[in-house]
């Protein structure tokens, strides 16, 4: 096993939290130093969007790396503030101008070059392993304004290809991950520049129209994450994120089946209505005559955690408002508001897309 | 050549109004016949005499034209007052952000609204503040520290404050029709330069606006390097600089270099949006990242553009307040040299995650890291100096401990940030939010303030209150750090930079509101210091005369302003010379050192050599003018035309403002005195034209032709960028634009410039009337060579929209005709000056500059030919 020691580091039995969780000293020195924001600190425990609380091998890596260097930025800052404090007022004019020469040469020029080099060395050597080959499925994501498209299984050849390769079993805006596998993620972008994030798991990466950026993450714990994205791509870009579902390899294998069915229910009054009003035009339903690429596959909506990119609860009065009053759940949405729609209709419609497990 | 003695009545007597140097003021005090050697400088009728003329020539203008000003202070201070303006409107809009960011959830902004306003603020803060700032300071500081009457070229500032002003006014007035531009301020394309993505004017107005703003900053950084380079006082070698010349040198310099790839990336940018040319459209080979690099080779330097001065100004206060030397002067200028190399090589830690490879991340990562070492130096020599010296405390002591403390958090997490493993999760967060307000407000902000306290006796004549400055200082410190820090904790919470709401349950809550609860608090510190500021004042005494006690030449100035900038233009023996050199002073009130006098009634100020200020001329400097506002309102024309795609007009202000330039430059440059050479004092005769190396003319072409060629190595950049990203470079069914015709636009190139050279040599020698043809020659050579150029990819029929590599080849070959028009202008010009006799055998420095135009021209037009004709063989 290639990745055995962060596999355990990553065990489930550890605590959430990891400014609480490493009993070392410089930890608790951190600890001290944030209290004065814990409550915040706090309510990062529990945030599935938080880089303080790794369910992946980099986030917890740089999470680490995070409190190391937080701890010697603080003394750094006490000594040189210190050092202010008593040139100005403890021992004025005490001191020659030799003193004051060789203050800055070690303390100016010798003093950070160690620590920089040092902090150098230990902070790239993580690049290697962040970076190591995947050993586990190849998913396509791209991002869109304003949702993430996915497709599982996809094959291409990552860093040459200039779009992202076709195929593979599509979704939108939700993607499981097998715990404790390398997945790699292919990255990329029809319109705009826009940047992948899920702040538990992994380092973000930017998703680059006429380019494929390759992410590879290893997520270390089973749990619901956020993503989001992270380069401004339009109005709306406050409001484009993700979930992350981290799960076995056999759910996950078993998720991807299920997807890969067409749709459960491919008649009814909502099949109808949805038919009828042109919503096949951009959305397709896998199964039914609804064939649209240009917004999210809805073949198993009925599925997902959430609609409208993570923004919303997946429930029936949810789906019948964000088709109701588009533009004023999600500003700058590029779909129209169906506003005009019999309400019968907007709701048949909701209901019928619920059922699409 | 002259035989005229120093002390001759020749040539003086009659006020000559028409000469830009004698202000066209009322009443002029009787001039003076005999040179400054001959005179009793112990005489007080002489004194008094020779005060009236300096008083006289050096008074601002009054009633309305007084803003036909030229002069270093008062450009200056309008320079700093309207930055403050923008800086203050830029605030507002940072606390509309912070209202919307209170609570999660919110809708008091809409999110195209907000995104119009958090740009703005962005971009208003650093083009119309931070970057400017710096220029206004300078402009008001340099020549006071260097004992100078004025900068070299009055009008060139001018002529940058009213462009400044123009584009700001147009970049700002746009959020109140709604129309701001949105998408940050970095703008990356695709979002930007495609009008699906982004209707209406707004990205025009950020290109345009800032395009016409980066002129201003490009026309300040010449000013200032000639500056400190041509205009100290005598004696004071490089090595005697106050330090905040050398940091004006460094990041003047910086300037050059840095504002011209963004003009490069400005023109790619604009000719897509325009014209629908695909330099960053992916489906016809262009690269959004071409716009990144370009963007960040600018957009990191300027962090230190902005930085530097600041630490400039530190440096000057700190050895007054520890009431010695600064110690380590050699390691600090040193330190600043460096850094300044140093940012030049960070860029692409700003595109760590664009998915570089390892190399690279590791690279930069080190290359970032290296750059804390010699801001470390800065930041432990001031610590030296303090340590050394027996520190008095003070309002201006207390800024700079607050920015101490503020700016090292903000190295600290700069070096987090470094590390690209780190960056990968603090990257576009609201930590890097916090680390650049740190940075920006604790290396920056904070410094300005305490200069303004520090030199507020010069510039005002007054103090400023103690007690004011101690309520500001305490809560703009306090309001920041609590409305900064929390960021740092909201951005590792997951809290994405530039997002307009967000959700609540992420933790997010708590931080974002003690985050605007700070940020107001700020806000009111900083109103204290306005009202400081503000506040009318005229009935309290004037401050004393060196009002802290410092020891450098800016502290000659007397409290009630004499316009004059100095008595008389003292020899320097020190880095600190009212500290050190005895009876000072009292030697520069009484005249004793060069130039106590304006004999004929002109505006004169003393050149000196580059590196040991010796003395080379005296060179008189023109006054009051409005032509210089015309050229900047033409030139703003054209920008603001074009953004409104008005093209007819566009034409029309571009000929307006070429017209208003040439008619400025006609009356106001190397104008022939009344003689050769005149007596400064003290026994020295110094010519009053000097003209090639020697001239500061010469030096402002040089260097502008640094910055122009560094853009259009840009250019050149840019077409290799997309050679390495393109398997076949041009693409293989692509036939243009051959290598005849570049060649042969080459050889024409070539020829103009053996023409303009000639004109040089020929005129130097006497041979006026050959010298002449020459010229004519040229001028319409040089529109020829133009012309071949662009009949390369005309002729093989390269169509720009189809693909990147024609638009690519037209670029770069129309940036070269257009050099080649401007040259045409520039050798026409001198032919017109040599008929009308400003340009003769001896006074000859128009056709020395533009021989000198022509060699970088020369060397562009090769480059050009060598890549659109050459490259494609070797491919």
């Amino acid at each position: 096993m290639p990745h055995g020691r962060s596999r355990e580091d990553g065990s489930e039995d550890r605590a959430r939290c990891s400014g609480m969780r490493i009993g070392s000293k410089p930890s608790k020195v951190a600890l001290f130093i944030t209290s004065g924001f814990s409550l915040s600190a706090l309510s990062s425990c529990t945030s599935p969007q938080s880089t303080l609380a790794g369910a992946g091998l980099e986030a917890s890596q740089v999470e680490h790396l995070f409190w190391i260097m937080l701890v010697g930025a603080v003394v750094i800052w006490f000594i040189t503030i210190g050092l202010s404090i008593y040139a100005t007022k403890v021992r004025p004019g005490r001191h020659s101008e030799k003193t004051g020469t060789r203050l800055i040469v070690w303390g100016g020029a010798v003093f950070p070059t160690v620590v920089l080099t040092a902090l150098l060395v230990y902070g790239l050597a993580l690049m290697p392993e962040f970076r190591a080959e995947a050993d586990g499925p190849m998913i396509a994501v791209s991002g869109e304004r304003f949702w993430f498209r996915v497709a599982y299984d996809v094959e291409g050849e990552p860093g040459v290809v200039k779009s992202l390769p076709p195929g593979g079993v599509e979704s939108a805006n939700e993607i499981w991950l097998p715990v404790g596998r390398r997945t790699e993620l292919l990255l990329g972008s029809p319109d705009v520049v826009h940047s992948f994030w899920v702040p538990s798991i992994a380092g973000k990466m930017d998703m680059i129209p006429g380019r494929v950026n390759r992410l590879v993450v290893e997520p270390t714990k089973e749990g619901v994450f956020n993503g989001v994205c992270t380069e401004f791509c339009g109005d709306a870009h406050g409001q484009m994120g993700f979930r992350v579902i981290v799960v076995s390899e056999e759910a996950y294998a078993a998720y991807v089946e299920a997807q890969n069915k067409p749709a459960d229910v491919t008649s009814g009054p909502g099949h109808d209505a949805f038919m009828q009003n042109g919503c096949d035009a951009c959305h397709a339903v896998r199964g039914t005559e609804a064939n649209g690429a240009v917004g999210p596959d809805l073949t198993h909506l009925g599925s997902r955690l959430t609609i409208a990119a993570g923004l919303l609860e997946n429930t029936p009065e949810n789906v019948a408002e964000f088709i109701r009053a588009t533009e004023h759940v999600k500003q700058g949405v590029e779909m129209p508001s169906y506003g005009i729609l019999p309400d019968e209709e907007i709701i048949a419609i909701a209901a019928w897309l619920e059922q699409l497990k | 050549m002259s035989d005229l003695p120093s002390s001759s009545a020749a040539g003086i007597g009659a006020i000559d109004f028409s000469d830009p140097a004698t202000p066209n003021y009322p009443d002029p005090p009787k001039p003076q016949t005999i040179g400054a050697s001959h005179v009793d400088q112990e005489d007080p009728d002489v004194r008094d005499a020779q005060a009236k003329r300096l008083i006289w020539v050096w008074e601002a203008p009054k009633g309305w034209k007084y803003w036909s000003a030229v002069n270093n202070t008062e450009v200056g201070i309008w320079y700093t007052s309207t930055a403050f303006i923008f800086m203050l409107f830029a605030g507002v809009l940072g606390l509309m952000v912070r209202v919307q960011l209170a609570v999660p959830e919110n809708d008091f902004l809409t999110a195209n609204f907000y995104n119009q306003v958090y740009t703005l603020h962005g971009t208003v803060m650093m083009f119309l503040f931070a970057v400017p700032i710096f220029e206004a300071m300078a402009i008001i500081l340099l020549p006071e520290m260097l004992g100078a009457r004025d900068l070299p070229f009055p009008r060139l500032s001018a002529f940058g404050y009213w462009c400044f002003l123009i584009g700001g006014v147009f970049v700002c007035g746009s959020i109140f029709f709604s129309s701001a531009p949105s998408s940050g301020w970095f703008m990356y394309p695709p979002l930007t330069t495609q009008e699906r993505f982004t209707p209406g004017y707004g990205a025009d107005i950020w290109l345009l606006g800032l395009s016409f703003i980066e002129v201003a900053s490009i026309a300040a950084a010449v000013e200032l390097i000639v500056g400190s380079l041509k205009c100290r006082p005598p004696g004071m070698r490089l090595n005697l600089m106050p330090l905040y010349a050398w940091y004006v040198l460094v990041v003047a310099g910086m300037i050059l270099f840095a504002f011209p790839p963004l003009i490069a990336g400005d023109i790619l940018f604009e000719m897509e949006r325009l014209f629908n040319w695909p330099f960053f459209d992916p489906e016809r080979g262009g690269d959004p990242m071409l716009w990144q690099h370009l963007f960040w080779i600018f957009g990191h330097p300027e962090v230190y553009i902005v930085f530097l001065p600041a630490i400039a100004l530190i440096a000057m206060i700190v050895p007054t307040f520890a009431r010695r030397p600064i110690v380590g002067y050699s390691w600090i200028v040193l330190a600043a040299v460096g850094t300044g190399f140093l940012s030049f090589g960070l860029w692409v830690h700003h595109m760590f995650t664009t998915g570089l490879p390892s190399i690279s991340l590791g690279f930069f990562s080190a290359a970032s890291e290296a750059v804390a070492i010699p801001t470390g130096v800065q930041i432990f020599v001031f610590l030296a100096t303090l340590l050394v010296g027996r520190v008095i405390f003070s309002v201006p002591m207390l800024f700079v401990s607050g920015s101490l403390a503020i700016f090292v958090i903000g190295g600290l997490t700069g070096v987090m940030v470094a590390l690209a493993p780190f960056d990968w999760q603090a990257h576009d967060t609201y930590f890097v939010v916090a680390h650049l307000h740190y940075v920006l407000i604790g290396g920056m902000l904070f410094p300005i303030v305490a200069g303004i306290y520090y030199w507020w006796p010069i510039l005002g004549g007054r103090t400023l209150s103690d007690r004011l400055g101690k309520i500001a200082f305490w809560m703009m410190f306090v309001g920041f750090n609590v409305g900064f820090f929390p960021m740092h904790f909201s951005g590792l919470m997951g809290m994405p930079r530039r997002v307009w709401t967000y959700p609540t349950g992420l933790g997010l809550d708590l931080p974002n509101l003690v985050s605007t609860v700070g940020a107001f608090v700020f806000a009111a510190g900083f109103l204290v210091f306005v009202a400081d500021v503000l506040r009318p004042r005229g009935h309290l005494p004037y401050a004393k005369r060196n009002h802290w006690n410092a020891g450098t030449l800016e502290w000659l100035s007397e409290p009630e302003d004499k316009g004059w900038g100095v008595r008389s233009i003292p020899v320097i023996k020190s880095r600190y010379p009212i500290w050190d050199q005895p009876n000072f002073i009292d030697d520069v009130d009484n005249g004793r050192f060069y130039m106590p006098d304006a004999e004929e009634l002109k505006r004169e100020t003393m050149v000196t050599s580059v590196l040991d200020a010796e003395p080379i001329q005296c060179l008189r400097v023109p006054g009051p003018t409005f032509m210089t506002m015309w050229a900047a309102a033409f030139l703003g024309a054209v920008f603001i035309f074009a953004t409104f795609h008005w093209w007819y007009l566009t034409i029309a202000a571009m000929v307006l403002a070429t017209g208003s330039i040439l008619v400025w430059v006609w009356r106001g440059t190397a104008i022939v005195p009344e003689k050769r050479e005149k007596d400064v004092g003290l026994g020295l005769t110094l010519p009053l034209y000097v003209s090639g190396p020697k001239a500061v003319g010469w030096w402002a072409m040089f260097i502008t032709m640094i910055g122009d060629g560094t853009a259009f190595m840009s250019l050149i950049f840019g077409y290799f960028f997309y050679v390495t990203i393109h398997a076949e470079f041009p693409p293989a069914v692509t036939t243009g634009p051959g290598v005849f015709w570049p060649v042969a636009a080459f050889v024409v190139f070539a020829l103009t410039w053996g023409l303009a050279y000639a004109a040089r040599q020929l005129n130097e020698a006497g041979q006026v009337t050959i010298a002449r043809l020459s010229m004519g020659a040229g001028g319409v050579v040089a529109l020829l060579a133009g012309v071949v150029m662009l009949l390369g990819p005309y002729l093989t029929g390269l169509d720009p929209v189809s693909h990147v590599y024609p638009a690519t080849v037209w670029i770069i070959a129309i940036w070269t005709a257009v050099h080649a028009a401007a040259g045409s202008i520039m050798l026409f010009y001198c032919l017109a000056r040599s008929i009308f006799g400003h340009l003769t055998p001896v006074y000859d420095a128009d056709i020395r500059n533009v021989a000198l135009y022509w060699h970088f021209v020369l060397a562009t037009a090769f480059v050009t030919v060598a890549t659109l004709a050459f490259a494609p063989l070797l491919s």
